[in-house]
Protein backbone atom coordinates (compact mmCIF):
# COMPACT_ATOMS: atom_id res chain seq x y z
CA UNK A 1 0.00 0.00 0.00
CA UNK A 2 1.33 3.26 -1.13
CA UNK A 3 -1.15 6.22 -0.99
CA UNK A 4 -1.03 8.33 -3.51
CA UNK A 5 -2.89 12.17 -3.86
CA UNK A 6 -4.31 12.60 -7.56
CA UNK A 7 -4.17 16.21 -7.91
CA UNK A 8 -6.67 16.42 -10.61
CA UNK A 9 -8.99 13.43 -9.94
CA UNK A 10 -8.82 15.51 -5.77
CA UNK A 11 -8.27 11.55 -3.94
CA UNK A 12 -5.80 9.25 -2.85
CA UNK A 13 -5.35 5.83 -4.13
CA UNK A 14 -3.03 3.08 -4.21
CA UNK A 15 -0.18 3.20 -6.57
CA UNK A 16 0.40 -0.57 -6.41
CA UNK A 17 -2.61 -1.29 -7.54
CA UNK A 18 -2.76 1.64 -10.28
CA UNK A 19 0.81 0.49 -11.44
CA UNK A 20 -0.30 -3.19 -11.25
CA UNK A 21 -3.63 -2.40 -13.41
CA UNK A 22 -1.47 -0.61 -16.44
CA UNK A 23 0.77 -3.59 -15.87
CA UNK A 24 -1.94 -5.66 -16.86
CA UNK A 25 -3.13 -3.40 -19.32
CA UNK A 26 -0.26 -3.32 -20.73
CA UNK A 27 0.40 -7.08 -20.54
CA UNK A 28 -2.67 -7.24 -23.10
CA UNK A 29 -2.08 -4.89 -25.04
CA UNK A 30 1.34 -6.71 -26.19
CA UNK A 31 -0.33 -9.63 -26.14
CA UNK A 32 -2.76 -8.52 -28.65
CA UNK A 33 -1.28 -5.70 -30.24
CA UNK A 34 -4.58 -3.16 -29.39
CA UNK A 35 -3.79 -0.12 -27.20
CA UNK A 36 -5.55 -1.80 -23.83
CA UNK A 37 -7.41 1.45 -23.47
CA UNK A 38 -10.68 -0.24 -23.78
CA UNK A 39 -9.86 -2.20 -20.89
CA UNK A 40 -8.10 0.63 -18.99
CA UNK A 41 -10.91 2.87 -18.61
CA UNK A 42 -13.57 1.02 -17.46
CA UNK A 43 -11.19 -0.61 -15.15
CA UNK A 44 -10.29 3.31 -14.09
CA UNK A 45 -14.30 3.22 -13.18
CA UNK A 46 -14.55 0.08 -11.21
CA UNK A 47 -11.95 1.77 -9.05
CA UNK A 48 -14.01 4.82 -8.29
CA UNK A 49 -11.39 7.39 -10.26
CA UNK A 50 -14.30 9.76 -11.52
CA UNK A 51 -15.30 8.76 -15.38
CA UNK A 52 -13.94 11.89 -16.85
CA UNK A 53 -10.72 11.82 -15.26
CA UNK A 54 -10.47 7.98 -16.45
CA UNK A 55 -11.10 9.46 -19.60
CA UNK A 56 -8.55 12.14 -20.21
CA UNK A 57 -5.81 10.43 -18.48
CA UNK A 58 -6.37 7.09 -20.28
CA UNK A 59 -5.95 8.85 -23.75
CA UNK A 60 -2.72 10.45 -22.60
CA UNK A 61 -1.24 6.68 -21.36
CA UNK A 62 -2.41 5.73 -24.77
CA UNK A 63 -0.07 7.85 -26.53
CA UNK A 64 2.68 6.21 -24.78
CA UNK A 65 1.75 2.99 -25.52
CA UNK A 66 1.13 3.40 -29.13
CA UNK A 67 4.75 5.55 -29.68
CA UNK A 68 6.26 2.46 -28.19
CA UNK A 69 4.72 0.39 -30.37
CA UNK A 70 4.99 2.13 -33.80
CA UNK A 71 8.74 2.47 -33.51
CA UNK A 72 8.84 -1.30 -33.65
CA UNK A 73 6.02 -1.67 -36.22
CA UNK A 74 8.16 1.03 -38.33
CA UNK A 75 11.00 -1.21 -37.92
CA UNK A 76 9.28 -3.60 -39.57
CA UNK A 77 7.72 -1.55 -42.72
CA UNK A 78 4.38 -2.06 -41.57
CA UNK A 79 2.78 1.49 -41.36
CA UNK A 80 1.12 2.85 -44.36
CA UNK A 81 1.28 6.33 -43.67
CA UNK A 82 -0.40 7.82 -46.33
CA UNK A 83 -3.48 5.72 -45.28
CA UNK A 84 -2.57 6.64 -41.45
CA UNK A 85 -2.79 10.16 -43.11
CA UNK A 86 -6.49 10.41 -44.30
CA UNK A 87 -7.27 8.47 -41.45
CA UNK A 88 -6.17 10.84 -38.79
CA UNK A 89 -7.27 14.06 -41.18
CA UNK A 90 -10.33 12.37 -40.03
CA UNK A 91 -9.32 11.47 -36.55
CA UNK A 92 -8.80 15.55 -35.71
CA UNK A 93 -12.36 16.58 -36.93
CA UNK A 94 -13.92 13.32 -35.03
CA UNK A 95 -11.90 14.06 -31.81
CA UNK A 96 -12.72 17.62 -31.85
CA UNK A 97 -16.43 17.37 -32.56
CA UNK A 98 -15.83 14.47 -29.64
CA UNK A 99 -14.47 16.76 -27.04
CA UNK A 100 -17.05 19.46 -27.41
CA UNK A 101 -20.02 16.55 -26.91
CA UNK A 102 -17.60 15.80 -24.00
CA UNK A 103 -18.10 18.83 -22.21
CA UNK A 104 -21.83 19.51 -23.27
CA UNK A 105 -22.17 16.26 -21.62
CA UNK A 106 -20.54 16.80 -18.38
CA UNK A 107 -22.31 19.97 -17.73
CA UNK A 108 -26.09 17.97 -18.26
CA UNK A 109 -24.98 14.94 -16.25
CA UNK A 110 -25.24 12.21 -18.58
CA UNK A 111 -21.11 11.95 -19.28
CA UNK A 112 -21.07 8.88 -17.40
CA UNK A 113 -23.97 6.85 -18.75
CA UNK A 114 -22.70 7.90 -22.39
CA UNK A 115 -19.26 6.85 -21.74
CA UNK A 116 -21.38 2.93 -20.26
CA UNK A 117 -23.10 3.04 -23.13
CA UNK A 118 -20.90 3.66 -25.89
CA UNK A 119 -18.58 1.15 -24.38
CA UNK A 120 -21.03 -1.69 -23.92
CA UNK A 121 -22.40 -1.28 -27.90
CA UNK A 122 -18.81 -1.21 -29.29
CA UNK A 123 -17.30 -4.01 -26.82
CA UNK A 124 -20.57 -5.94 -28.15
CA UNK A 125 -20.17 -5.67 -32.08
CA UNK A 126 -17.05 -5.99 -32.13
CA UNK A 127 -16.32 -8.65 -29.83
CA UNK A 128 -19.13 -10.09 -30.81
CA UNK A 129 -17.47 -9.99 -35.03
CA UNK A 130 -14.43 -10.76 -33.61
CA UNK A 131 -15.85 -14.52 -31.72
CA UNK A 132 -17.82 -15.38 -35.22
CA UNK A 133 -14.64 -14.38 -37.41
CA UNK A 134 -12.14 -16.23 -35.43
CA UNK A 135 -14.67 -19.31 -34.38
CA UNK A 136 -15.70 -19.87 -38.34
CA UNK A 137 -12.16 -19.49 -39.52
CA UNK A 138 -11.24 -22.07 -36.49
CA UNK A 139 -13.72 -24.60 -37.95
CA UNK A 140 -12.89 -24.14 -41.84
CA UNK A 141 -8.88 -24.63 -41.09
CA UNK A 142 -7.83 -21.76 -42.88
CA UNK A 143 -6.26 -18.80 -42.26
CA UNK A 144 -8.75 -15.67 -41.55
CA UNK A 145 -8.51 -12.42 -43.71
CA UNK A 146 -5.84 -13.40 -46.00
CA UNK A 147 -7.84 -13.69 -48.97
CA UNK A 148 -7.74 -9.59 -50.15
CA UNK A 149 -11.30 -8.22 -49.24
CA UNK A 150 -11.95 -4.58 -50.36
CA UNK A 151 -14.36 -2.52 -50.51
CA UNK A 152 -15.54 -4.14 -53.69
CA UNK A 153 -17.61 -6.12 -51.49
CA UNK A 154 -19.86 -3.09 -51.24
CA UNK A 155 -21.42 -1.60 -54.26
CA UNK A 156 -21.92 1.56 -52.57
CA UNK A 157 -18.38 2.37 -51.54
CA UNK A 158 -17.20 1.91 -55.07
CA UNK A 159 -19.29 4.60 -56.14
CA UNK A 160 -17.68 7.49 -53.36
CA UNK A 161 -16.05 9.90 -54.71
CA UNK A 162 -11.98 10.46 -54.75
CA UNK A 163 -10.72 7.69 -54.97
CA UNK A 164 -7.15 7.66 -53.80
CA UNK A 165 -4.32 4.66 -54.31
CA UNK A 166 -2.35 3.34 -51.22
CA UNK A 167 0.49 1.87 -52.43
CA UNK A 168 1.36 -0.01 -49.53
CA UNK A 169 -1.84 -1.65 -48.97
CA UNK A 170 -2.20 -2.13 -52.29
CA UNK A 171 -5.81 -0.35 -52.37
CA UNK A 172 -7.55 1.75 -54.74
CA UNK A 173 -10.73 3.84 -52.74
CA UNK A 174 -12.27 6.52 -52.15
CA UNK A 175 -10.51 8.60 -49.52
CA UNK A 176 -14.07 9.41 -48.21
CA UNK A 177 -14.05 6.16 -46.58
CA UNK A 178 -11.24 6.25 -44.39
CA UNK A 179 -11.90 10.28 -43.65
CA UNK A 180 -15.57 9.29 -42.12
CA UNK A 181 -13.86 6.37 -40.08
CA UNK A 182 -11.36 8.99 -39.25
CA UNK A 183 -14.51 10.89 -38.05
CA UNK A 184 -16.32 8.43 -36.20
CA UNK A 185 -13.16 6.92 -34.33
CA UNK A 186 -12.04 10.33 -33.49
CA UNK A 187 -15.22 11.06 -31.49
CA UNK A 188 -15.17 7.67 -29.64
CA UNK A 189 -11.21 8.08 -28.93
CA UNK A 190 -12.96 11.85 -27.07
CA UNK A 191 -15.65 10.02 -24.91
CA UNK A 192 -14.24 6.23 -24.17
CA UNK A 193 -10.71 7.44 -23.49
CA UNK A 194 -9.68 5.05 -26.21
CA UNK A 195 -7.01 4.83 -28.95
CA UNK A 196 -10.14 3.47 -30.90
CA UNK A 197 -7.91 0.58 -32.37
CA UNK A 198 -10.19 -2.07 -31.32
CA UNK A 199 -12.87 -0.42 -33.96
CA UNK A 200 -10.72 0.87 -36.55
CA UNK A 201 -8.89 -2.68 -36.76
CA UNK A 202 -11.58 -4.40 -37.71
CA UNK A 203 -13.13 -1.52 -39.84
CA UNK A 204 -9.34 -0.79 -41.84
CA UNK A 205 -10.10 -5.23 -42.23
CA UNK A 206 -13.30 -5.78 -43.04
CA UNK A 207 -14.67 -2.01 -44.76
CA UNK A 208 -11.35 -1.16 -46.63
CA UNK A 209 -9.80 -4.34 -47.23
CA UNK A 210 -6.24 -3.49 -46.09
CA UNK A 211 -3.74 -6.16 -45.59
CA UNK A 212 -3.44 -7.09 -41.49
CA UNK A 213 -0.13 -6.87 -41.70
CA UNK A 214 -0.13 -3.36 -42.45
CA UNK A 215 -3.15 -2.69 -39.95
CA UNK A 216 -2.01 -2.44 -36.52
CA UNK A 217 1.04 -0.18 -37.43
CA UNK A 218 -1.01 1.95 -39.70
CA UNK A 219 -3.68 2.13 -37.12
CA UNK A 220 -0.79 3.01 -34.27
CA UNK A 221 0.68 5.53 -36.16
CA UNK A 222 -2.88 7.20 -36.51
CA UNK A 223 -4.04 6.22 -32.71
CA UNK A 224 -0.89 8.30 -31.59
CA UNK A 225 -1.90 11.63 -33.80
CA UNK A 226 -5.76 11.59 -32.70
CA UNK A 227 -4.45 10.69 -28.56
CA UNK A 228 -2.40 13.86 -29.33
CA UNK A 229 -4.55 16.12 -30.52
CA UNK A 230 -7.47 14.65 -28.07
CA UNK A 231 -5.32 14.64 -25.01
CA UNK A 232 -4.42 18.73 -25.82
CA UNK A 233 -8.03 18.89 -25.74
CA UNK A 234 -9.56 17.63 -22.85
CA UNK A 235 -6.42 19.16 -20.83
CA UNK A 236 -7.58 22.75 -21.92
CA UNK A 237 -11.21 22.52 -22.16
CA UNK A 238 -12.04 19.73 -19.42
CA UNK A 239 -9.08 19.75 -17.26
CA UNK A 240 -9.69 15.70 -16.88
CA UNK A 241 -6.49 14.85 -17.41
CA UNK A 242 -4.31 13.81 -14.55
CA UNK A 243 -0.09 13.63 -14.92
CA UNK A 244 0.16 11.45 -11.48
CA UNK A 245 -2.47 9.50 -12.24
CA UNK A 246 -1.34 9.14 -15.77
CA UNK A 247 2.64 8.52 -14.74
CA UNK A 248 1.43 5.70 -12.35
CA UNK A 249 -0.48 3.88 -15.87
CA UNK A 250 2.50 4.47 -18.20
CA UNK A 251 5.32 2.82 -15.43
CA UNK A 252 2.81 -0.48 -15.23
CA UNK A 253 2.03 -0.19 -19.54
CA UNK A 254 5.83 -0.49 -20.16
CA UNK A 255 6.41 -3.35 -18.48
CA UNK A 256 3.25 -5.02 -19.27
CA UNK A 257 3.24 -4.40 -22.81
CA UNK A 258 6.87 -6.14 -23.05
CA UNK A 259 5.53 -8.77 -21.09
CA UNK A 260 2.65 -9.57 -22.98
CA UNK A 261 4.22 -9.11 -26.62
CA UNK A 262 6.41 -12.13 -25.66
CA UNK A 263 3.88 -14.22 -24.52
CA UNK A 264 1.79 -13.73 -27.50
CA UNK A 265 4.52 -14.72 -29.85
CA UNK A 266 3.90 -18.32 -27.98
CA UNK A 267 0.20 -18.38 -28.52
CA UNK A 268 -0.29 -17.71 -31.76
CA UNK A 269 -2.57 -15.62 -34.46
CA UNK A 270 -5.94 -17.21 -34.21
CA UNK A 271 -6.21 -18.65 -31.14
CA UNK A 272 -4.88 -15.10 -29.51
CA UNK A 273 -8.53 -13.49 -31.92
CA UNK A 274 -10.56 -15.86 -29.81
CA UNK A 275 -9.33 -14.87 -26.97
CA UNK A 276 -9.66 -11.12 -27.32
CA UNK A 277 -13.30 -11.58 -28.56
CA UNK A 278 -14.10 -13.35 -25.68
CA UNK A 279 -12.41 -10.76 -23.23
CA UNK A 280 -14.08 -7.55 -25.25
CA UNK A 281 -17.06 -9.57 -24.28
CA UNK A 282 -16.37 -10.16 -20.74
CA UNK A 283 -15.47 -6.39 -20.20
CA UNK A 284 -18.96 -5.72 -21.79
CA UNK A 285 -21.40 -7.71 -19.70
CA UNK A 286 -19.50 -6.45 -16.65
CA UNK A 287 -20.58 -2.82 -18.18
CA UNK A 288 -23.42 -4.58 -18.68
CA UNK A 289 -24.57 -5.51 -15.33
CA UNK A 290 -23.77 -2.65 -13.66
CA UNK A 291 -26.24 -0.62 -16.14
CA UNK A 292 -29.21 -2.82 -15.73
CA UNK A 293 -28.60 -4.08 -11.68
CA UNK A 294 -30.52 -1.80 -9.44
CA UNK A 295 -27.85 0.96 -7.99
CA UNK A 296 -26.57 0.53 -4.47
CA UNK A 297 -27.46 4.64 -4.02
CA UNK A 298 -29.60 5.71 -6.89
CA UNK A 299 -28.52 9.10 -6.24
CA UNK A 300 -25.05 10.88 -6.60
CA UNK A 301 -23.19 13.97 -5.58
CA UNK A 302 -20.99 16.57 -7.75
CA UNK A 303 -19.31 19.74 -6.72
CA UNK A 304 -19.96 22.62 -9.09
CA UNK A 305 -16.93 24.83 -9.17
CA UNK A 306 -18.11 28.36 -10.32
CA UNK B 1 4.86 35.30 3.91
CA UNK B 2 3.10 32.70 6.69
CA UNK B 3 6.06 32.90 9.17
CA UNK B 4 5.77 36.93 9.20
CA UNK B 5 1.90 37.08 9.53
CA UNK B 6 1.87 34.51 12.23
CA UNK B 7 3.55 36.87 14.78
CA UNK B 8 1.63 39.54 13.69
CA UNK B 9 -1.99 37.46 13.79
CA UNK B 10 -1.03 37.02 17.78
CA UNK B 11 -0.07 40.24 18.82
CA UNK B 12 -3.29 41.51 17.21
CA UNK B 13 -4.99 38.13 19.13
CA UNK B 14 -3.38 39.63 22.10
CA UNK B 15 -4.44 42.88 21.42
CA UNK B 16 -8.15 41.37 21.44
CA UNK B 17 -7.60 39.50 24.53
CA UNK B 18 -6.43 42.60 26.42
CA UNK B 19 -9.60 44.76 24.89
CA UNK B 20 -11.79 42.52 26.63
CA UNK B 21 -11.89 44.65 29.91
CA UNK B 22 -9.45 44.71 32.51
CA UNK B 23 -8.88 41.11 33.84
CA UNK B 24 -11.99 39.55 33.15
CA UNK B 25 -11.39 36.68 31.19
CA UNK B 26 -13.18 35.60 27.96
CA UNK B 27 -15.83 32.77 28.66
CA UNK B 28 -14.04 30.25 26.23
CA UNK B 29 -10.97 30.14 24.17
CA UNK B 30 -9.86 27.27 21.70
CA UNK B 31 -7.33 26.77 18.83
CA UNK B 32 -6.26 24.01 17.11
CA UNK B 33 -3.12 21.71 16.75
CA UNK B 34 -2.95 23.04 13.73
CA UNK B 35 -4.49 25.71 11.30
CA UNK B 36 -3.28 24.58 7.85
CA UNK B 37 -3.81 20.78 6.95
CA UNK B 38 -1.16 20.57 3.45
CA UNK B 39 -2.55 17.76 0.97
CA UNK B 40 1.14 16.35 0.17
CA UNK B 41 1.04 13.33 -2.32
CA UNK B 42 1.26 11.15 0.07
CA UNK B 43 -1.80 12.33 1.84
CA UNK B 44 -4.14 10.09 3.10
CA UNK B 45 -6.67 11.97 5.80
CA UNK B 46 -5.27 13.58 8.88
CA UNK B 47 -6.86 14.71 12.25
CA UNK B 48 -7.01 18.15 14.02
CA UNK B 49 -7.64 18.26 17.59
CA UNK B 50 -9.52 21.11 18.72
CA UNK B 51 -9.18 22.57 22.32
CA UNK B 52 -9.55 24.86 24.97
CA UNK B 53 -10.36 26.16 28.15
CA UNK B 54 -13.57 28.02 29.60
CA UNK B 55 -13.93 30.32 32.69
CA UNK B 56 -15.45 28.30 35.92
CA UNK B 57 -18.89 28.30 35.13
CA UNK B 58 -20.76 25.51 34.70
CA UNK B 59 -21.83 24.64 30.54
CA UNK B 60 -21.45 22.35 28.06
CA UNK B 61 -19.31 22.83 24.62
CA UNK B 62 -20.45 22.54 20.92
CA UNK B 63 -18.25 22.79 18.10
CA UNK B 64 -19.40 23.49 14.50
CA UNK B 65 -16.68 22.90 11.89
CA UNK B 66 -17.79 24.54 8.46
CA UNK B 67 -16.21 24.26 5.07
CA UNK B 68 -16.04 25.89 1.86
CA UNK B 69 -19.43 26.83 0.41
CA UNK B 70 -19.47 25.20 -3.09
CA UNK B 71 -22.84 24.36 -4.79
CA UNK B 72 -23.28 20.56 -5.08
CA UNK B 73 -25.95 18.72 -7.29
CA UNK B 74 -27.58 15.41 -6.71
CA UNK B 75 -28.49 13.51 -9.22
CA UNK B 76 -31.65 11.03 -9.23
CA UNK B 77 -31.08 7.66 -10.92
CA UNK B 78 -34.34 6.17 -12.42
CA UNK B 79 -34.94 3.10 -14.67
CA UNK B 80 -35.58 3.63 -18.01
CA UNK B 81 -36.08 0.98 -20.57
CA UNK B 82 -33.99 -1.15 -18.41
CA UNK B 83 -30.62 0.99 -17.97
CA UNK B 84 -30.42 3.13 -14.96
CA UNK B 85 -30.08 7.30 -16.06
CA UNK B 86 -29.56 10.14 -13.97
CA UNK B 87 -32.93 11.48 -14.31
CA UNK B 88 -33.80 14.31 -11.66
CA UNK B 89 -31.62 16.58 -10.30
CA UNK B 90 -31.44 19.01 -7.82
CA UNK B 91 -28.66 22.01 -6.99
CA UNK B 92 -27.88 22.83 -3.33
CA UNK B 93 -26.34 26.36 -3.92
CA UNK B 94 -23.36 26.89 -1.90
CA UNK B 95 -23.36 24.82 1.37
CA UNK B 96 -20.25 23.79 3.23
CA UNK B 97 -18.89 20.88 1.76
CA UNK B 98 -17.32 20.30 5.10
CA UNK B 99 -19.44 19.98 8.24
CA UNK B 100 -19.36 18.66 11.58
CA UNK B 101 -20.23 19.28 15.08
CA UNK B 102 -19.33 18.00 18.67
CA UNK B 103 -20.72 18.46 21.54
CA UNK B 104 -20.16 17.36 25.71
CA UNK B 105 -23.77 16.15 25.34
CA UNK B 106 -26.76 15.81 23.09
CA UNK B 107 -27.39 18.90 20.86
CA UNK B 108 -31.06 18.73 22.30
CA UNK B 109 -30.41 18.66 25.57
CA UNK B 110 -28.02 21.86 25.04
CA UNK B 111 -29.45 24.04 22.99
CA UNK B 112 -33.21 25.04 22.08
CA UNK B 113 -34.18 24.13 18.42
CA UNK B 114 -34.47 27.82 17.55
CA UNK B 115 -31.11 28.89 18.51
CA UNK B 116 -29.51 25.89 17.02
CA UNK B 117 -31.55 27.47 13.68
CA UNK B 118 -30.14 30.80 13.87
CA UNK B 119 -26.51 29.32 14.06
CA UNK B 120 -26.95 26.68 11.69
CA UNK B 121 -25.97 23.69 14.42
CA UNK B 122 -26.53 20.40 13.64
CA UNK B 123 -27.33 18.57 9.83
CA UNK B 124 -30.77 18.94 10.69
CA UNK B 125 -31.13 22.46 11.37
CA UNK B 126 -28.80 23.44 8.14
CA UNK B 127 -30.31 25.50 6.10
CA UNK B 128 -29.91 23.34 2.79
CA UNK B 129 -32.28 24.58 0.18
CA UNK B 130 -32.65 22.93 -2.80
CA UNK B 131 -33.83 24.31 -6.65
CA UNK B 132 -33.65 23.05 -10.04
CA UNK B 133 -30.98 23.78 -12.27
CA UNK B 134 -32.65 27.43 -13.39
CA UNK B 135 -32.80 28.62 -9.45
CA UNK B 136 -36.40 28.15 -8.53
CA UNK B 137 -37.04 26.23 -4.92
CA UNK B 138 -38.46 22.47 -5.60
CA UNK B 139 -41.14 21.51 -3.81
CA UNK B 140 -41.53 19.99 -0.18
CA UNK B 141 -41.08 16.51 -0.91
CA UNK B 142 -38.82 16.63 -4.12
CA UNK B 143 -36.80 18.83 -1.38
CA UNK B 144 -36.77 16.08 1.18
CA UNK B 145 -36.04 13.45 -0.65
CA UNK B 146 -32.85 15.30 -2.18
CA UNK B 147 -31.56 16.72 0.80
CA UNK B 148 -31.65 13.36 2.62
CA UNK B 149 -29.39 11.83 0.02
CA UNK B 150 -27.28 14.88 -0.33
CA UNK B 151 -26.53 14.08 3.45
CA UNK B 152 -26.38 10.30 3.17
CA UNK B 153 -23.63 10.36 0.42
CA UNK B 154 -21.66 13.30 2.29
CA UNK B 155 -22.00 11.26 5.48
CA UNK B 156 -20.76 8.16 3.62
CA UNK B 157 -17.63 9.75 2.42
CA UNK B 158 -16.90 11.14 5.90
CA UNK B 159 -17.53 14.79 4.92
CA UNK B 160 -20.70 15.24 7.10
CA UNK B 161 -19.45 13.47 10.10
CA UNK B 162 -22.43 12.57 11.86
CA UNK B 163 -20.67 13.20 15.48
CA UNK B 164 -16.77 14.18 15.61
CA UNK B 165 -16.34 12.44 18.66
CA UNK B 166 -17.91 13.62 21.53
CA UNK B 167 -16.25 16.79 23.41
CA UNK B 168 -14.12 15.61 26.36
CA UNK B 169 -13.88 18.05 29.30
CA UNK B 170 -11.28 18.13 32.16
CA UNK B 171 -11.96 19.54 35.59
CA UNK B 172 -14.71 21.01 33.72
CA UNK B 173 -12.42 23.52 32.32
CA UNK B 174 -10.42 22.22 29.28
CA UNK B 175 -11.73 20.81 27.00
CA UNK B 176 -11.13 18.95 23.04
CA UNK B 177 -12.01 17.00 20.22
CA UNK B 178 -10.47 15.28 17.45
CA UNK B 179 -11.78 16.86 13.86
CA UNK B 180 -11.51 13.62 11.76
CA UNK B 181 -10.72 15.13 7.78
CA UNK B 182 -10.71 12.00 5.14
CA UNK B 183 -8.05 12.22 2.17
CA UNK B 184 -11.49 13.63 -0.24
CA UNK B 185 -11.65 16.41 2.28
CA UNK B 186 -12.51 19.63 0.16
CA UNK B 187 -9.53 22.46 -0.38
CA UNK B 188 -10.23 26.16 0.79
CA UNK B 189 -10.67 28.07 4.27
CA UNK B 190 -12.95 25.98 7.00
CA UNK B 191 -14.02 28.04 10.48
CA UNK B 192 -13.87 26.43 13.28
CA UNK B 193 -16.80 27.81 15.71
CA UNK B 194 -16.74 26.90 19.69
CA UNK B 195 -19.82 27.52 21.48
CA UNK B 196 -20.12 28.02 25.48
CA UNK B 197 -23.54 27.05 26.53
CA UNK B 198 -25.67 27.66 29.93
CA UNK B 199 -28.82 26.39 30.42
CA UNK B 200 -29.44 27.11 26.31
CA UNK B 201 -28.00 30.37 25.85
CA UNK B 202 -24.73 30.85 24.26
CA UNK B 203 -22.38 33.19 26.69
CA UNK B 204 -19.35 32.49 25.20
CA UNK B 205 -18.02 31.55 21.40
CA UNK B 206 -14.67 31.22 19.43
CA UNK B 207 -14.31 31.32 15.95
CA UNK B 208 -10.45 30.06 14.78
CA UNK B 209 -9.44 29.41 10.92
CA UNK B 210 -8.60 26.27 9.35
CA UNK B 211 -7.05 26.22 6.14
CA UNK B 212 -6.57 23.55 3.78
CA UNK B 213 -5.03 23.73 0.70
CA UNK B 214 -2.95 21.33 -1.77
CA UNK B 215 1.05 22.02 -1.18
CA UNK B 216 3.73 20.78 -2.77
CA UNK B 217 4.06 18.94 -5.81
CA UNK B 218 0.32 18.11 -5.91
CA UNK B 219 -0.75 21.85 -5.68
CA UNK B 220 1.88 22.66 -8.39
CA UNK B 221 0.43 19.81 -10.62
CA UNK B 222 -3.38 21.18 -9.97
CA UNK B 223 -2.37 24.67 -10.20
CA UNK B 224 -0.64 23.82 -13.55
CA UNK B 225 -3.39 21.65 -14.97
CA UNK B 226 -6.20 24.37 -13.77
CA UNK B 227 -4.34 27.42 -14.77
CA UNK B 228 -1.66 26.90 -17.58
CA UNK B 229 -3.77 24.02 -18.98
CA UNK B 230 -1.94 24.60 -22.50
CA UNK B 231 1.55 24.34 -21.10
CA UNK B 232 0.27 21.24 -18.75
CA UNK B 233 -1.41 19.54 -22.00
CA UNK B 234 1.93 19.97 -23.64
CA UNK B 235 3.83 18.84 -20.95
CA UNK B 236 1.66 15.56 -20.61
CA UNK B 237 2.19 14.68 -24.32
CA UNK B 238 5.85 15.15 -24.52
CA UNK B 239 6.11 13.33 -21.52
CA UNK B 240 4.22 10.76 -22.81
CA UNK B 241 5.96 10.39 -25.91
CA UNK B 242 9.42 10.57 -24.26
CA UNK B 243 8.04 7.76 -21.86
CA UNK B 244 6.90 5.41 -24.94
CA UNK B 245 10.14 6.39 -26.89
CA UNK B 246 12.20 5.25 -24.35
CA UNK B 247 10.44 2.48 -23.79
CA UNK B 248 10.75 1.30 -27.10
CA UNK B 249 14.62 1.97 -27.34
CA UNK B 250 15.22 -0.13 -24.21
CA UNK B 251 13.02 -3.13 -25.17
CA UNK B 252 14.56 -3.17 -28.46
CA UNK B 253 14.81 -6.41 -29.63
Amino acid sequence: MIQMYLPVAEMSVDAVVIVGMGALVGFTSGLFGVGGGFLLTPLLIFLGIPPSVAVGSGTNQIIASSVSGVIAHFRRGNVDVKMGGVLLAGGMVGSGLGVLLFNLLKTVGQIDLTIRLSYVIFLASVGGLMLVESVVSLIRRRPAASKPRGPDNFAWAARLPWPMRFPKSGLYVSAVLPLGMGVAVGILVAIMGVGGGFIMVPAMIYLLGMPTQVVIGTSLFQIIFVTVATTFMQATLNHNVDAVLTLLLIAGGIVGAQWGARAGARIGGRNLRILLALLVLGVCSGLVGELIATPEDPYSVVVVRS
Amino acid sequence: MRKLLSPLLACLGLLALSGDGAGAARPVVADLSNHLVAITTGFSGTHVLVFGATDDRKGDIVMVVRGPRETHVVREKVRVAGVWVNRNAAEFPAIPAYYAVAATAPLNAVMPWEIRKRHGIGVEALPLAATDSSGRALGEEASRRFRSALVRIKQQAGLYPEALGLVSTLENRLFRAELDLPATVPVGSYSVEVYFVQEGQVIGAEITPLFVSKTGFSADVYDFAMYSAARYAFASILFAVFAGWAAALVFRR
